[in-house]
């Protein structure tokens, strides 16, 4: 199709890589983190909620230097990961999906949080009256009924990997084929002399795309309202 | 047997009790607010003690001096709760399911076949939760409990979101799993009829301490005029046998050594013991047996206690022959007019209506009850 150009392919393709990524990394940290906060009882809770919060409130450029400072090519927990995993976090996608992923972390927790919380904890007494240790116990009942708010945050996370701007610019730069994801494109095209049709398809790119993760996530919960017989 | 000696203080309440249940049904008895289903949490392991011990058999469950504090999954008690909290992600067979993979073989001894026929939930298996009657779901919620073959089953108000036809429903298939099961219940309730009819012990609790601890008859005797507000709640427990079971007109007469006591149903079998609460503001005195009345009910005795205090109520304490005591609370101007007095004979009538299904045990299954 030649309704975009290599460039604009080029973005649209790492914007979905780094979003999908993004969000199903955080699933597996979201959800544990969601089930702390809403059934642990620990001092220092309300210092986890905390710091889980900080990116919805920091400045997102404040987040990106952060992770700078700490994920960089010779920042303690950057030299680390490249050093034993092989793992490079500057200048790459991979960095640019980890400040992706940080930034939308606070609404997925909060998703799941909000419906973990609605579940009657006596059911999940009453699963352990049945002999299920705690972890069975989430997997079994607490995780299934919680589904609507997993989907919900995942989707509430992609769309802001999508659309997350500023600490991944300040973290990884803005480098086509590797950094510029959707909106960094859209703002190189704002700054560069007759690139308003670019911005234009990419802006209308952005949004059919939020749409299409929401209408997904919405059949999702809806096939399973039915399996449930509460339709 | 269940062994409990805990105290535990919240800001608004403190708890301090101690009693011990043995086979067959323990009711925990009061009313709402006194604590009866903080018991229940600290025995399932849900609530801490500040204090004490609970063991079951010769399992330690809470030990707090100690630090002994087995969790919840760990105490192989089942759990039922006022409404059945069904995992409503699951089918009727998978809550069904459910426990059995934590209960080790050689501790099965509840048959799933057996629990699905004493319960009649056969026809329910593939069903979703949601779409079961309230009846239907507190059975599979008692069958899901009963097939981890639990050492003890406690029972939290497991009718009290039930209409009273429900409630009829249950009550018998709860008697037949006491039965069948031999596993002991302990039996939440603030109901005095179910209370009556199931119960072997009743420890009567009172803002959260035990108020008293025995046999349904003795425990759940009126205390006094003390309680003349709560003199709904007096019940008397009369123990008899079904001496014959009228079609007709769709009651049974039971054979008491003070008479003959007609109820209302069907009784199961001729020669059964049965056990029958009665209220004791349902109970008239008279000086004569009386034909000339609605009620086929009098039961012959003598007048043990005569209690007042001046105020409008009388509570007449009554030694039937045979033995049992029957109480009776009227105004102490009708007592007055009767012109009897401590040591006379009298007949007590009771009226078949006033009897309560609930209290009646033995009664078999209401039939054609499904949703």
């Amino acid at each position: 199709m030649d309704w975009f150009t290599v460039e604009e392919w080029t973005a649209i393709g790492l914007s979905l890589k780094v979003g999908t990524i993004a969000m199903v990394a955080s699933l597996p940290p979201a959800i544990l983190v969601a089930w702390v906060l809403a059934r642990g009882r620990f001092p220092g809770k309300a210092l986890l909620d905390g710091i889980v919060h900080l990116p919805l409130v920091l400045p997102p450029v404040v987040t990106g230097y952060l992770l700078l400072l700490s994920f960089g090519r010779r920042a303690p927990i950057g030299a680390f990961l490249a050093e034993h995993f092989g793992l490079v976090f500057s200048f790459r996608w991979t960095g640019a999906a980890l400040a992706a992923g940080v930034m939308g972390f606070p609404l997925m927790v909060r998703a799941i949080r909000l419906s973990m919380e609605a579940i009657d904890e006596r059911i999940e007494q009453a699963a352990a009256s049945l002999g299920a240790p705690p972890w069975w116990v989430f997997l079994s009942v607490t995780l299934p009924l919680s589904l609507r708010g997993v989907a919900a945050g995942a989707v509430l996370a992609f769309a802001k990997a999508l659309g997350e701007f500023g600490a991944t610019i300040t973290f990884v730069s803005n480098i086509p084929g590797q950094t510029q994801t959707i909106p960094a494109a859209i703002y190189t095209y704002t700054q560069t002399p007759g690139g308003d049709l670019g911005a234009l398809k990419l802006s209308l790119v952005a949004a059919v795309l939020a749409l299409g993760a929401l209408v997904v996530s919405e059949l999702a919960v809806r096939r399973r309202r039915g399996r449930e017989g509460r339709a | 047997m269940i062994s409990v000696d805990v105290a535990l203080a919240r800001s608004d309440f403190t708890l301090d009790v101690a009693f011990e249940g043995g086979q067959g049904i323990t009711a925990l008895f009061g009313p709402s607010g006194c604590g009866k289903t903080t018991v229940i949490r600290l025995v399932a392991g849900l609530e801490r003690p500040d204090r004490g011990r609970i063991t079951l058999g010769d399992t330690v469950l809470t030990d707090v001096e100690r630090g002994v504090r087995l969790p919840p999954h760990r105490r192989r008690i089942g759990l039922v709760f006022q409404d059945a909290l069904l995992f409503p992600h699951l089918s009727v067979a998978t809550n069904l399911a459910y426990g059995r993979f934590f209960t080790a073989r050689e501790r099965r001894r509840v048959e799933r076949d057996a629990v699905i026929a004493v319960l009649g939930i056969g026809h329910l298996l593939d069903r979703r939760p949601a779409t079961l009657s309230g009846g239907e779901r507190q059975r599979v919620a008692i069958g899901r409990a009963l097939l981890t073959s639990p050492d003890l089953l406690l029972m939290d108000e497991p009718l009290a979101a039930l209409d009273d036809d429900r409630k009829l429903e249950i009550l018998p298939f709860i008697e037949h799993l006491r039965d069948a099961f031999a596993i002991p219940i302990l039996y939440v309730s603030h109901s005095v009829e179910e209370v009556a009819r199931l119960a072997a012990t009743v420890v009567r609790m009172d803002q959260g301490r035990v108020a008293a601890i025995g046999a349904p008859a003795e425990v759940l005797a009126p205390t006094g005029l003390a309680s003349a507000m709560h003199r709904f709640e007096a019940v008397s427990v009369v123990t008899g046998t079904v001496a014959e079971i009228d079609e007709a007109y769709g009651v049974t007469t039971i054979a008491h050594p003070a008479g003959s006591i007609v109820v209302p149903g069907r009784l199961p079998r001729v020669g059964a013991s049965v056990r029958v609460t009665v209220r004791a503001t349902e109970v008239t005195l008279s000086r004569e047996r009386g034909t000339a009345t609605s009620v086929r009910t009098a039961l012959a005795g003598r007048i043990e206690a005569v209690t007042t205090d001046g105020g409008p109520f009388a509570l007449v304490t009554v030694l039937l022959d045979g033995g049992e005591t029957l109480y009776a609370y009227v105004t102490r101007l009708g007592f007055d007019a009767l012109g009897v007095a401590v040591g006379d004979r009298i007949s007590a009538l009771i009226k078949a209506v006033s009897i309560d299904e609930r209290g009646l045990a033995g009664l078999e299954a209401p039939e054609k009850r499904k949703a």
